[in-house]
């Protein structure tokens, strides 16, 4: 069904603001089918169900609205860790500040680079998983995505990968438009981090698409850089067979707009997924974390837990959807989203969905919002912790089950450091 | 130490008077007993005392060594000295017990002027006094009072007290919810805090707890107002006859 006249008249000038896209290459029939899908369903308008509670405005403008580049002070995240760095600056790569791609037990090539070539072992997965992913709700960014993504890396993890691979993405130009697409590949039995971080460009649109095979276990660790006027859309499609772990956390300060979305399709027998975000939003940001998480399979375990501090007129909008088909007994499946309002400016709107098509689960799911508890607060206080500490304590105590996804111990330790900076510096 | 003179105190929403007059001086090295029936106003003035949020002073004053409590926030409260070990302490998800300790012991010490205690000085600290209040390293590892025991969350008040230090400390019913063994054990801590410049305050139901913890003065309190005040003995009299007598006697 083609999409309504409004619809593609946005379109036209949105993709011919974009630089054109590859016709050769074992992306291309890729890329020309997402091109295809997203003209039949056109760009998100206002009165799409999944945009109800996130303007998609800026996000179909033609042109990137101009975002200031944020001094950031703070040490380089992850700066401890070792690590394969890959550098992109407003969605261009660097090849002057990234590692050369060499890691034991994995191979990486950039997307741009590999595309040229007639076959490649991504193309079984490019685009494909963003396909399936459109069912049963439309995702129009990230067809965009397939269509016309510049650049991204090509991961293909054989084995146990030595040291993590760290995408950073620097923001330097006030209107870049920045669109990558990843493809991440685990065979069984392999093991890869992925860390992210950096605001990226003005308005940034990312996919990744993550396969995980039996037995393979997957951490994907990401913060979205400090830039209050950046503006994102990202989206993370992830397979995930027998046996398989796939987790993913996001920590988000700051940004005009951020909407992640994360589609994870559990297909194999005891697989696990996780997918977890903190975020702690002040004045003039919206924050949205889209999730559909589908239990195809038995005896799965899966958990999404988001926590967001919102204050100032900010906003956090949570969708969240655990899906079970039939069949697929003995599904774990817990789903918790909380923000806490720290004035009565800011809100929160939540959707959480469970749809079940097997009677031998267990799913649950809760959604929250409040104020600083009054009484904790007073606890703190008469133990002679000066309130604002006492609140910024609590503050992390709110967030700490979001943070516990973080597996490992010094990684989380880095990212609570950053969120209790944040608090000190209030930006 | 403390005195509380005249004392009128009103919840904020609802205009119910609770405390309606109370006089009451402890002095330094001293432990005051106050005994009284539900509802006479024992805990609020326990809060009011600490500056919990919900009450209006409508009347009298309360002082810390001369400095007016009143006017002061609750860390300030915390910092001149007064400690409140809790009836009901609170529990807090995702923030570590030995952090929160450190925590206040350093604003307190920074409110003073002091200089703040290094890690390594804190915990040697710490790990003496949690160890004779059988506080163990995991305990202090976990989450502020999160599935901690009635008896463990009443060791972790004790061991609060015993890391800040304070000049006057209140207990309301430390204990309530404790069995005889649990209820020695926080005794003894208390017992141990006992010293020449320190007061105390002990607010119970049952005169069990000041088997423990000796009193100097017991008072009884009813219906907002100290009714009758006297020794030890006081005590036993409201264990052998309950407080009808003594409501009586005093109407």
């Amino acid at each position: 069904m083609a999409a309504p006249q409004a619809k593609a008249d946005t379109l036209g000038p949105r993709l011919a603001a974009l630089s054109a896209a590859p016709t050769k290459g074992w992306t291309a029939t890729a890329r020309a089918d997402a091109l295809a899908r997203l003209t039949a369903m056109g760009l998100p308008g206002r009165r799409d169900e999944y945009w109800r509670y996130t303007r998609p405005d800026s996000l179909n403008a033609p042109a990137a609205e101009k975002s200031a580049i944020f001094k950031n002070e703070e040490s380089p995240l992850f700066d401890a860790v070792d690590r394969l760095k890959i550098v992109f600056v407003d969605g261009v790569f660097s090849e002057a500040e990234s590692d050369p791609l060499d890691v034991a037990g994995i191979k990486i090539e950039r997307l741009a680079v590999a595309q040229g070539a007639d076959i490649h072992w991504a193309q079984s997965l490019y685009g494909a998983l963003e396909a399936a992913g459109q069912k049963p709700v439309l995702r129009p960014f990230a067809a965009l995505n397939t269509a016309m993504a510049t650049d991204g890396v090509l991961i293909h993890a054989t084995g146990k990968a030595h040291r993590p691979v760290s995408l950073i993405y620097r923001h330097e130009s006030e209107t870049s438009d920045a669109v990558l697409h990843h493809v991440v590949k685990l065979d069984a039995g392999a093991e890869l981090t992925v860390l992210e971080n950096g605001p990226a460009a003005a308005r940034f649109n990312k996919v990744m698409e993550v396969d995980v095979a039996e037995g393979a276990r997957f951490h994907h660790i990401r913060a979205q850089g400090r830039d209050h006027e950046r503006r994102a859309v990202t989206h993370i499609f992830a397979r995930v067979a027998a046996e398989a772990t796939f987790k993913s956390f996001t920590l988000t300060v700051n940004g005009r707009l951020t909407r992640n979305e994360c589609v994870i399709d559990m297909v194999g027998d005891d697989a696990v997924a996780h997918v977890a975000g903190a975020c702690m939003g002040d004045g003039d940001f919206h924050h949205d974390d889209t999730v559909f998480v589908t239990h195809g399979a038995l005896n799965g375990e899966s958990r999404q837990v988001f926590k967001k501090v919102l204050r100032n007129g900010a906003t956090g909008v949570f969708q969240g959807k655990i899906l079970v088909q039939p069949g697929a007994q003995k599904t774990d499946g817990y789903q918790i989203s909380q923000s806490l309002l720290l004035d009565d400016d800011s809100q929160f709107l939540a959707k959480p969905e469970l749809e079940i098509y097997a009677d031998d689960v267990a799913c649950s799911h809760g959604s929250t919002s409040g104020a600083i508890d009054e009484t904790a607060l007073y606890y703190l206080r008469s133990r002679g912790v000066p309130k604002k500490d006492a609140v910024d304590l609590l503050v992390m105590s709110f967030m700490a089950e979001a943070l516990d996804e973080v597996e490992d111990e010094s990684l989380r330790e880095e990212i609570a450091e950053r969120l209790r900076g944040w608090l000190v510096r209030r930006c | 130490m403390l005195e509380i003179k005249n004392l009128h105190v009103e919840l904020e929403e609802g205009d119910k008077q609770i405390l309606k007059g109370v006089d009451l001086t402890v002095e330094a090295g001293k432990v005051h007993a106050i005994m009284g029936p539900n509802g006479s106003g024992k805990s609020t003035l326990s809060y009011v005392l600490s500056g919990r949020d919900g009450y209006t002073v409508t009347d009298g004053s309360a002082t810390l060594e001369g400095e007016d409590l009143l006017e002061m926030e609750p860390e300030e409260r915390a910092a001149a000295g007064l400690f409140l070990a809790f009836q009901y302490p609170v529990e807090i998800p995702g923030v570590g017990n030995m952090t929160f300790l450190r925590t206040a012991v350093n604003a307190q010490r920074k409110a003073r002027g002091e200089e703040e205690l290094s890690a390594a000085e804190f915990l040697k600290v710490v790990r003496e006094k949690a160890k004779t209040l059988k506080i163990d390293a995991e305990m202090l590892k976990r989450p502020v009072n999160v599935g901690f025991s009635g008896g463990e969350k009443k060791r972790n008040e004790i061991l609060q007290m015993a890391m800040l230090e304070p000049k006057m400390c209140i207990l309301d019913e430390t204990d309530s919810g404790l069995d005889v063994d649990a209820m020695k054990l926080v005794a003894d801590g208390v017992n141990a805090l006992r010293s020449e410049g320190r007061g105390f305050l002990v607010i119970t139901h049952y005169q069990r707890l000041l088997d423990h913890i000796k009193p100097d003065v017991v008072h009884i309190m009813a219906n907002g107002r100290i009714i009758k005040t006297g020794g030890p003995e006081l005590a036993l009299e409201v264990e052998n006859n309950g407080y009808a007598d003594i409501l009586a006697e005093v109407q």
